[in-house]
């Protein structure tokens, strides 16, 4: 039942369709949330775990952070060695890397989008009741593709024969099952979105082996090393030409179907771009031209406030990690060079050490990461591309500028990024390609560890800013950290009791049904949580009722 | 209804049964293929599937990093939305599953307790140390809440190197004392059948469920994994093997010998120590790491990333000799 005027705690555990595990314990008052932490709850200790061994083999254990952005870790490890060995990859293994980047970012994006959010938004029994030809004219209308009636009818039965089945399996107790106030599709629009729910199953699989012809396979890519790339059998003709064929499938389901269902949500929910805010937005530079390692064309910065215009440069020195709202032995906060990752749970404490993450702070504040920092830096720096989507977007949904500074903002921000990559992706193929025919490539160069160095990768990943410091003694490594954007956007409080974004964020959102906030959900899976580990976001509010969920 | 829709929706219902029996019976048959049966076994797969109330699967999460599910995700044979709306039930999976908070601690509930009884699939190894802090799903530890699901399901998959023997947490010096799934549940009398890779192949793991569902336990060896995937090692398999008859090896990543495909086995490869099916079922259907150029790392096997490390490394320098 809807109840507007709920007062009290709310506690979601797990959050689901996350990477890892998620609890989510907000005050809410009089319908609206007033506070909320955030608590990683699992420790791994990778950065533990590669001390000792030959830098050249980190990126092997750095990758496993992540299986849902695997090749990041790997990526942004190998950058850092280089960086510390003063190396530079042939321009074609950059290219490579390039490809492999922007597929795994673009894929990343989709599956978010379809298979961890959308249910969000989409009540997909109520598409039963959907007439599948006016579907299909919806369908048509917002994709700007023609949508066959056959093919929604063909969804339609699916599922029709699914739910009659009984066993309703990973649909079972969603929220909007039985009917949900602050879910409004029509049922040809959830029809839509449940249509493509199923068809990205498929186009992110193409994605992902697209993907895979550069990396060996995927998650978990092997043949990006220090030193350059190893793929040299991708570079055959018709490996090119898979490569191509299977990219200009996904582009046109991204252009098309995914660019829609941004437009079928923005229309219907004006709601979720009112709240969601968060303050500062930061993000790193990437794919920079591979010959001169200079005008990258994702350019990072940060930007205060929304003050839309004034992007300024990132300083990474200006970088620090705060410990003490973490389980961690004391310290005062740190450059990641210096970073000290020393266990030390002492029991969950919302007003002293509440996390297992460390709280990232950029000249001492508290900043979102990810595609909406990136194309707010972007919009700000006056790219005309992303100017002119983010506006048609809006346009579109008849939203305003400062409708992107929220929880549909974000997530429509991964699809203009996404349609913007995967553009890009062409002149990269195009170019390898060119390489390829004029003669045998360079993918890989030798090189020598140095006994002593330090080296900083720096990575605009899916989520956001990633950078892994490492410092190598005797040939070894040292000292590793790793900052990663779930870390920014969902680390704890910082020393100074600053929020962190996805603290920030929660604090505004309405809750109708206290019994199934979807609200919640919709803000925290915005920012793609991607922690290997749980979050708890927990209020500190007084004598008010508790209500675990 | 118009007529026009009751007419496309006739072809379309047509359609969709043709379609739908079409990828069933392939897919079945594809299984068998990977089972180590003859093709036309796919029939009788298929039989034994059909009619029947789609088999529980409850899927949980321990410390890992999702590559396991996202592989599964990369299914083709069958789609992964075949897999979920017509194979088996997916009662309980955090990645996917639509309900969150009390509604998703409800389908396990409702999951455990169905009559039919259910599968339990672990991803992610279980941390010990200090009871078990290290890793929490909604208050309870892994291991604790691990335990009690998998100790009332009708067989348990581990997923993946960290639920088969700790992965990569378990490295030195396991910070969080990470151990497999197969180490947590010996005091109760359970094996899991182990599924290592990091990921493993998800052709595996729909092979092994099939078998399961069919023809029961698979055939495993001592390291609890299914002879019918992990009968094998890599190398032999391998399709630059008549490059190491012949001694013919890539001695850097550079050479003109890397570029024609030689063997890796100089460059650090571990596909002699691994058993796998890597080079016969392929990758995201396109690919393998060695094909590509990248050495084996040995990743199915147990303690692969202290025992099999240091990776870049030419074996030669770790004092062993194939």
């Amino acid at each position: 039942m809807a109840d507007k005027a709920y007062t009290g705690r709310i506690v979601v555990d797990p959050v689901t369709r996350i990477e890892g595990h998620l609890k989510i314990d907000v005050s809410v008052k009089n319908g609206v949330v007033d506070n909320a932490w955030s608590s990683t709850q699992l420790f791994r200790g990778l950065e533990i775990i590669v001390k000792g061994r030959p830098p050249e083999d980190v990126h092997n254990y750095v990758q496993r952070a992540c299986g849902v952005c695997t090749t990041t870790h790997s990526l942004t490890s190998i950058r850092a060695v280089e960086n510390a060995m003063g190396f530079k990859a042939p321009p074609a293994a950059e290219l490579v890397r390039h490809l492999i980047l922007a597929t795994l970012i673009v894929h990343d994006h989709l599956v978010h989008f379809y298979h961890l959010h959308s249910l969000d938004f989409c009540d997909v029994a109520n598409a039963l009741k959907a007439d599948p030809v006016a579907a299909a004219k919806l369908a048509s209308q917002v994709s700007g593709r023609e949508v066959a009636p056959g093919d929604l009818f063909v969804v339609h039965g699916r599922l029709k024969k699914f739910v009659e089945a009984g066993q309703l399996g990973w649909l079972d107790n969603a929220y909007f099952l039985g009917g949900h106030p602050a879910y409004r599709l029509s049922p040809e629009e959830n029809l839509v979105l449940a249509a493509n729910y199923i068809e990205a199953l498929r186009v992110q699989m193409k994605i992902a082996k697209a993907m895979a012809i550069f990396a060996g396979k995927n998650p978990h890519s092997q043949t990006m090393r220090v030193g350059g790339v190893t793929c040299y059998e991708a570079l055959r003709p018709e490996r090119l030409a898979e490569f191509r064929a299977l990219y200009e499938e996904c582009r046109a389901f991204i252009n098309h179907n995914y660019l829609g269902d941004l437009t079928i949500l923005g229309r219907r929910y004006p709601e979720v771009a009112a709240y969601g805010r968060t303050t500062n937005y930061m993000d790193f530079s990437d794919f920079h031209d591979p010959e001169t390692g200079k005008d990258p064309f994702f350019r990072g910065g940060v930007l205060w406030g929304h003050a839309i215009g004034k992007a300024e440069d990132l300083d990474p020195a200006q970088i620090q990690e705060h410990l003490s709202r973490g389980w961690y032995k004391p310290g005062p906060p740190a450059h990641p060079y210096d970073g000290v990752t020393d266990p030390d749970y002492t029991g969950y404490d919302p007003d002293g050490h509440y996390s297992w993450s460390k709280a990232p702070r950029y000249k001492g504040e508290a900043v979102e990461t990810g595609a909406l920092a990136r194309r707010l830096i972007a919009y700000s720096r006056g790219e005309k591309e992303t100017i002119t989507r983010m506006d048609a977007w809006l346009a579109a949904c008849k939203l305003k500028q400062e409708n992107l500074f929220s929880t549909m903002g974000r997530t429509a921000a991964r699809m203009v990024e996404s349609v913007i990559l995967m553009n890009r992706v062409q002149g990269w193929l195009n170019d390898l390609e060119d390489r390829a025919k004029a003669g045998p490539v360079e993918l890989y160069r030798e090189w020598k560890m140095p006994d002593e160095a330090k080296g900083v990768g720096f990575c605009a990943v899916t989520r956001g800013a990633l950078s892994h410091w490492i410092r190598i003694e005797k040939g070894k490594t040292a000292n590793y950290q790793m900052v990663v954007p779930s870390t920014w956007n969902l680390g704890p409080r910082c020393d100074k009791g600053k929020p962190s974004a996805v603290e920030q964020s929660l604090m505004g959102n309405p809750v109708l049904d206290p019994d199934r906030p979807v609200e919640l959900l919709r803000t925290v899976h915005s920012f793609d949580p991607c922690i290997a580990c749980s979050v708890h976001v927990v209020h500190a509010g007084g004598k008010r009722s508790f209500r675990i969920l | 209804m118009n007529a026009l829709a009751q007419l496309v929706a006739r072809r379309a219902e047509a359609e969709e049964r043709g379609v739908s029996r079409r990828d069933f019976l392939k897919f079945c048959g594809m299984v068998a293929v990977a089972m180590g049966l003859e093709a036309s076994m796919g029939a009788q797969i298929a039989r034994a599937l059909e009619g029947k109330k789609k088999p529980s699967v409850i899927y949980m999460h321990g410390a890992e990093c999702t590559g396991c599910t996202e592989a599964l995700l990369r299914l083709v044979d069958p789609y992964f939305d075949v897999l979920i709306m017509e194979v088996v039930s997916l009662d309980y999976c955090e990645t996917v599953m639509a309900a969150a908070g009390h509604a998703a601690h409800a389908a396990l509930q409702k999951a455990m307790k169905n009559p039919g009884g259910y599968f339990c699939v672990i991803e992610g190894a279980i941390p010990t140390r200090d009871g078990g802090v290290y890793g929490q799903v909604g208050g309870q530890t892994m291991l604790s809440l691990f335990t009690e699901v998998a100790g009332k399901a009708k067989g348990v998959i581990a997923m993946g190197s960290c639920a088969s023997y700790g992965g990569i947490q378990a490295a030195a010096p396991n910070p969080s004392k990470a151990i497999g799934v197969g180490a947590a549940l010996k005091p109760l009398g359970i094996a899991p059948i182990n599924l290592p890779g990091c990921p493993p192949n998800p052709v595996n793991f729909v092979g092994t469920v099939v078998h399961l569902l069919t023809k029961g336990l698979p055939e495993l060896d001592t390291s609890g994994r299914p002879k019918l995937f992990y009968g094998k090692t890599v190398h032999d398999m391998c399709e630059r093997r008549p490059h190491f008859d012949k001694g013919e090896f890539a001695l850097t990543f550079s050479s003109q010998q890397a570029r024609d495909g030689w063997c890796l086995h100089k460059l650090g490869c571990r596909g002699p120590w691994t058993y796998n099916n890597c080079p016969t079922a392929l990758f995201n259907q396109t690919t393998w790491p060695v094909r590509s150029g990248a050495p084996c790392i040995g990743c199915s096997e147990p303690g692969f990333w202290d025992q099999l490390a240091p990776f870049n490394r030419d074996v030669r320098e770790k004092g062993d000799d194939a």
